[in-house]
């Protein structure tokens, strides 16, 4: 092998800089660029919604108090997740999540079609003091969130963001968001976004229609 | 190679009287900054998982609470220990193999305390809610942007030492450190592009699944170039130094070197198997993560190989010891890696506990114990000692270090293998044997043996704390000499290229 070709990169702290730069990036350019094109050419089912301002206010709690540490919401397309959770995520189902809320490790169980599955109720008594309805859970409470109002001014500039980034938000649902998130607390938000996960946002294939309903709660 | 071999003496006799010192100031203050944030991060880290055990622990206190402070552990373990100890070590072995002293004092110096007051600031938000919710990049906009300042004068400060350098040959070492900052640079900046609504909260740019490919891109290269490359530039410096010989060949540190950054980059989509990443990403990500083993197990082996001949030394030195097992741990966790982004053994591994066993053998095993072979054998020589203060107490240390990071691996290795058969278990009907909870309640006596694991290595590093506070006894009272660069007579002057 030409070694002198390695020498000559092994004295020159340009030429050594500028190349490690050119092949840490190949592979990044290579994965993300045609997913960023696609995801900007495809838009949104026309069933998929943008979150309504209570929803979204429960998005954003979600992710500020860290749930994602230990809940997915993504079912894998392999047969005894889909037997555990219902139909497998779709990517479509995802775009209005940012970040994105896939998680990473199931210290607890999966979020994604979670909604309906359990009524506000059960929600409000899990999140007050999960062990008080799982006595075997391992959950932290959060029972903060009861006291913690949401703020109707922040809501609308968070609309506002998610206009700018292409979120289709219309004038009168930003006028609107003060009202929908009056008087609620952070938990309502919370359990608002909990129960529309895998209801409201969720792709309906024609021929595919039964992942839709969940069942009664368990 | 003989110049490898010149560059790792610093004790060459100048040829005429020195006309700079090191500057061993900064290195010391890092050296400080990494003892305290090893402690401060796996404090938290030792106390979420006690929290994971027993549950009520955080008092109903919500920033105590395991979801507010399990990013302080990340952040506090990898960013502001690991940070505090690549950014120590790389001024130090720049400064030795360049024979040159570090460029720009004060930036140098602005870099440490940019880089804390980043960790402080990033460690006092996060637990109350201020996050971007990505994972290992929590903090959020306001702080990233003083991320990004100080890492550009982070390189700017190594780079512009390159250019002082006295050796030609820029020494293996350097590559390393120059692509973790290169690399970690990129990455931070192209994954935090957000749009702020207020102080405390903003959007990314992107959503779902290109989000999810930024982010993973992100989280995976973040091990390879924070927590493989640049300890990595560690090792290249400190093996062949304790070992006192060169590095076994040098030649294939430069074709692992290439290969391990070129192909790192291209794995990340192994996060995310089975999910809606479209399947060519996927497979993509699976290919290259099998092709990664090689380079990986290239630079295990040509560490360990550096200790042929003197391995009687090894069983007397506990730096070495520390550093020759963290090179079996490389070994086996990136063999592990490979196999764990296998699509059929990730269908298992994926969500589980084997997850947080695979980290931590990379993180304790090799990451910590590079890192405490590396700074045991830098602290002497940065605080102008002869050696540690206390033989006995580094090997006290080792014990702990091992003993803790096998009880915590072991167990998440069961917890992991557990949960996953458990949830992929069918009856003969094909209906689920198991509820979720049930893979719960298995799995507690493995999170109690994990907490008790951690236990040990927290007070193994307060072992190391108390032993670098007495080696500095001279450091602290400021009589120790700075120590002259050597100017190497037989190497002509740089000439102007760079």
């Amino acid at each position: 092998m030409a070694y002198r070709h390695f020498e000559f990169i092994e004295k020159h702290a340009w030429t050594l800089g500028i190349l490690t730069a050119v092949m840490v990036s190949l592979g990044g350019l290579a994965e993300i660029t045609p997913l960023f094109m696609e995801a900007h050419a495809v838009k949104a089912p026309a069933n998929v919604k943008p979150y309504d301002p209570l929803r979204l206010a429960g998005r954003d709690v979600y992710v500020a108090e860290g749930c994602y540490l230990c809940h997915s919401q993504m079912i894998r397309a392999l047969r005894f997740e889909t037997q555990r959770y219902g139909h497998y995520s779709t990517a479509e189902e995802s775009v209005y999540d940012r970040p994105f809320q896939w998680g990473s490790k199931r210290t607890g169980p999966d979020l994604a079609r979670v909604g309906g599955k359990y009524s506000d109720q059960w929600q409000r008594m899990h999140l007050m003091d999960p062990r008080s309805v799982v006595p075997q859970s391992n959950m932290p409470s959060y029972h903060w969130l009861a006291d913690e109002k949401i703020d109707p001014k922040d809501i609308q500039a968070r609309m506002r963001v998610l206009r700018e980034l292409g979120d289709p938000y219309t004038d009168a649902d930003i006028a609107a968001a003060p009202a929908a998130v009056k008087g609620k607390t952070k938990m309502d938000a919370l359990i608002a976004y909990l129960q529309g996960l895998g209801i409201k946002n969720e792709p309906q294939p024609p021929d595919d229609g039964h992942e839709a309903a969940a069942t009664g709660a368990p | 190679m003989v110049i490898a071999a010149a560059s790792l003496r610093n004790d060459i006799v100048p040829g005429s009287s020195p006309v700079e010192y090191f500057n061993d100031h900064v290195v010391r203050l890092f050296l400080l900054a990494s003892a305290v944030w090893g402690i401060a991060g796996m404090l938290v880290g030792m106390y979420a998982a006690a929290e994971l055990t027993w549950p009520g622990l955080n008092a109903g206190i919500p920033w105590m609470t395991f979801s507010h402070i399990r990013p302080d552990h990340t952040f506090g373990v990898i960013f502001a220990f690991g940070g505090s100890a690549l950014m120590g070590t790389c001024y130090y072995v720049a400064q030795r193999t360049c024979h040159a002293r570090l460029a720009f004092d004060r930036l140098a110096e602005f870099t440490f305390w940019g880089w804390q007051l980043v960790c402080v600031l990033a460690m006092f938000t996060m637990p109350f809610g201020i996050t971007q919710g990505k994972e290992y990049a929590e903090p959020e906009w306001f702080i990233d942007i003083l991320i990004a300042i100080v890492w550009v004068s982070f390189g700017t400060v190594f780079f512009a030492t390159l250019a002082r350098r006295r050796i030609r040959h820029i020494y293996v070492a350097n590559w390393y450190y120059g692509a973790f900052i290169i690399a970690v640079g990129l990455l931070h900046i192209v994954n935090n592009l957000a749009v702020p609504v207020s102080l405390v909260k903003s959007y990314p740019i992107y959503s779902g699944v290109v989000d999810a490919m930024v982010e993973w891109w992100y989280g995976h290269n973040a091990v390879a170039f924070f927590l493989t490359a640049g300890f990595l530039g560690m090792m290249y410096y400190f093996v062949p130094r304790q070992a006192q010989q060169p590095l076994w060949s040098y030649r294939f540190s430069i074709v692992n070197f290439w290969a391990l950054i070129s192909v790192y980059m291209w794995a990340g989509a192994h996060h995310l198997m089975y999910t809606a990443l479209p399947d060519w990403v996927q497979s993509v990500g699976m290919a290259f993560s099998l092709v990664l083993l090689m380079p990986s197990w290239g630079s295990a082996a040509n560490g360990l190989f550096t200790f042929n001949g003197v391995w009687h030394r090894v069983v007397r030195d506990p730096a070495a010891k520390f550093m020759v097992i963290a090179l079996v741990f490389y070994a086996a966790a990136t063999f592990e890696g490979s196999m764990m982004a296998v699509k059929t053994v990730n269908s298992l591994s994926h969500y589980t506990d084997w997850t947080i066993a695979h980290v931590h053998s990379g993180s304790l095993g090799w990451v910590a114990m590079i890192t405490i072979g590396s700074l045991y054998a830098m602290a002497p020589r940065a605080l102008g000692r002869p050696a540690m203060h206390s033989h006995k107490a580094m090997e006290l240390h080792f014990w702990l270090h091992v003993t803790g990071t096998f009880l915590y691996v072991a167990a998440m290795w069961t917890a992991g293998i557990t949960e996953g058969m458990m949830w992929r278990a069918t009856q003969p009907d094909g209906a689920l044997t198991y509820s979720f909870l049930d893979s719960l309640i298995a799995i507690r006596p493995d999170y109690f043996v994990r907490w008790f694991g951690g236990v040990l290595i927290w007070l193994g590093m307060w072992v190391m704390a108390w032993n670098l506070w007495h080696t500095a006894a001279d450091a602290r009272k400021r009589v120790i000499k700075p120590i002259p660069v050597p100017i190497p007579v037989t190497v002509a002057p740089l000439p102007a290229a760079l």
